[in-house]
């Protein structure tokens, strides 16, 4: 039946459609790749061609590692990335594990409440942020960096965690409550494995936007020391002269983390977005 | 001694009233099924039993004590799901094994348990497969192993056949049955499906919009239902209902089971065959007769009708049920 189906053009057409987004969707990753190991001639005269013998440097690299604290950067990027996936996760699923599981009064609008960050971005209350953080003495700490990333992700983690939920068989944690798990073995042992596809999805979505972020790290941690990469990346543009080879380079080492990151979600990322159409 | 007693229990989920004054004593060994069509609050009724969920009202008796406050794992209950519900991460003997280790026991006293249960079952083979690794049937055994190692004081099924097919279904009501002689252990049965309930209950609970309908043996029940819904509801195929002017009754409703219809020269009605089943042991004929009401009759063994054939019914007066217009039986 399935070869019935393949039909050859089909089969050829849908490859090529496939190869002509993968390309276009890789190419400024390649550009900036190819570019980061050029000189800044090279960069300018052809900013298409590979690096040859006499275009190749690694000067955009040299100037990277040697101005400012590049790892340190990387470092807290890390910290605030993983750190915030980690209590969206978290408090998330939690949350979700509440609103599918228990009747209470109140249940349907602590939903909406939650949902409603989805539509009101974070961003519009920086202003009052800004001043909680003051006032808490929390500016200038990746822990404020944390504390945002993590409001800003809970709304979309709670909505797409509970619809999961929902989905676990309710058979299944009674069985558990029959012999005697409690609530908390029953959330981290029985359902949270089962959900981990939808887990994985909403890690994805939360850790590039996190990751490249430059706004409230410019605002609510720009001192030297709590600066991530995206903010630290700023130093080599200027307003007259920028920096190309070292922008292009740190751009180039900030893609590998998430890069690795995204690998380890992705296995499950496809079977979250896929579940329900294949059983 | 009475294993069970329920006495005025109500569920409500908000407006919606599930169970009305649900009241019933379960003896000590006994095979209780609670059977009724999908949402009659059978499922609901065995989870206010296993504490799942709270009756809004009345109490809940296990073993002589009131458990309404007590959680479902410190009832003495162990209970068998439609869908399984094995633990996906566990094998077979760490499903078996969970209940009894937060139970607390000793690990000798696991071990024991789940070699007799597993022996019982035939699982011998499977103890260390996970429930992924397992057909339906087997499925069905783990979990049913899983209670059996728990000594419950209740057994509450779930429909536990629902999902097996039909060969295996027959296979799993035996070893159900089997289990029951084997233990001696009280067990309630929730079915919406009739053939389970007679063939393995002791005593069959019918139950329609959350009421209780009517209560007893399976052979009481269906000799002699109290109204017309459990008349209709036991028998394959169920039982004719006509206008009872059509054969001359003052009463609203007659009935009649297929069974009790013959095929007769001197038949008091008169109609023609619309549809025949031949089943090999059985046929079923589907008559209509001249008021337009369709009958359907089973004749045991092998009978040639055509379709269109004029045939005579006949009937006897004592195969009669008599039901007056709310649906409650005329005597």
């Amino acid at each position: 039946m399935l070869k019935a189906r393949r039909n050859p053009v089909n089969v050829a057409a849908m490859h090529a459609v496939l190869i002509v987004y993968t390309l276009i969707a890789l190419f400024p990753v390649f550009v900036i790749l190819i570019n980061s190991f050029k000189t800044r001639k090279a960069i300018f005269r052809e900013p298409l061609s590979l690096p040859g013998a006499d275009s190749f440097s690694l000067i955009g690299y040299e100037t990277v590692l040697r101005q400012g604290d590049f790892f340190g950067y990387f470092q807290n990027s890390m910290i605030v990335t993983v750190a915030s996936l980690f209590f969206i996760l978290l408090f998330g699923a939690m949350a979700a594990f509440a609103l599918a599981e228990y009747r209470f009064k109140g249940n349907t609008l602590m939903g909406l409440y939650l949902a409603l960050g989805i539509m009101i971005p974070i961003r519009i209350g920086t202003v009052a942020i800004l001043e909680l953080m003051v006032s808490t003495g929390l500016v200038n700490t990746l822990m404020a960096l944390i504390l945002v990333y993590t409001a800003q992700g809970l709304p979309l983690a709670v909505f797409i965690l509970s619809e999961f939920m929902r989905g676990v068989s309710d058979d299944l944690k009674n069985a558990g409550r029959i012999d005697g798990l409690s609530e908390y073995v029953i959330f981290f042992r029985l359902v949270l494995p089962l959900v981990r596809p939808a887990m994985a999805t909403v890690a994805v979505f939360n850790m590039i936007p996190i990751w490249n972020d430059l706004w409230f790290p410019l605002i609510l941690a720009p001192a030297e020391e709590t600066k991530t990469l995206t903010l630290g990346s700023q130093v080599f543009i200027g307003q007259f002269v920028t920096d190309w080879n070292a922008v292009l380079s740190a751009l180039s080492m900030a893609i590998l983390p998430v890069l690795i990151l995204y690998v380890i979600f992705s296995r499950q990322l496809i079977r979250g977005i896929t579940s329900g159409a294949v059983k | 001694m009475t294993a069970l007693s329920l006495s005025n229990v109500y569920k409500s989920f908000g407006p919606v009233e599930v169970l009305k004054d649900i009241s019933l004593a379960v003896d000590e060994g006994e095979f209780v099924v609670f059977v009724g069509p999908s949402g009659c609050g059978k499922s609901t009724l065995l989870r206010v039993i296993a504490g799942l969920e709270d009756a809004t009202d009345g109490t809940v008796e296990i073993g002589g004590e009131v458990v309404n406050e007590v959680p479902p794992a410190k009832r003495g209950i162990a209970m068998v799901f439609q869908t399984y519900a094995l633990y996906p991460h566990l094998t077979v003997r760490g499903n078996m094994a969970l209940g009894l280790k937060q139970e607390g026991q000793a690990k000798d006293v696991i071990e024991a348990r789940i070699a007799e249960a597993a022996r019982m079952l035939h699982l011998d083979p499977y103890l260390e497969r996970r429930p992924a690794e397992l057909s339906g049937g087997q499925r069905q055994r783990v979990a049913i192993g899983r209670a059996v190692v728990r000594e419950p004081q209740l057994f509450l099924f779930d429909e536990p056949l629902s999902n097996l097919d039909a060969a295996l279904r027959m296979n799993t009501r035996i070893e159900i049955a089997d289990l029951h002689r084997k233990l001696g252990a009280t067990m309630i049965y929730v079915t919406h499906d009739q053939i389970e309930a007679m063939t393995l209950a002791d005593r069959i609970v019918v139950l329609r919009d959350g009421i209780v309908e009517q209560v007893g043996s399976p052979m009481e029940l269906y000799n002699d239902p109290v109204n017309q819904f459990v008349a209709g509801f036991l028998g394959a195929p169920s039982m004719n209902f006509l206008p009872g002017g059509v054969l001359g009754k003052q009463a609203e409703t007659a009935g009649i089971r297929p069974e009790n219809l013959r095929i007769a020269e001197a038949g008091q009605l008169s109609g023609a065959v619309t549809h025949v089943e031949h089943l090999g042991g059985d046929t079923n004929v589907l008559v209509r007769i001249e008021a337009g009401e369709v009958l359907t009759l089973r004749l045991f063994g092998q009978h040639a009708h055509e379709v269109g054939d004029g045939v005579r019914v006949a009937f006897e007066e004592r195969h009669l049920y008599l039901f007056d217009g709310a649906g409650a039986r005329v005597r």
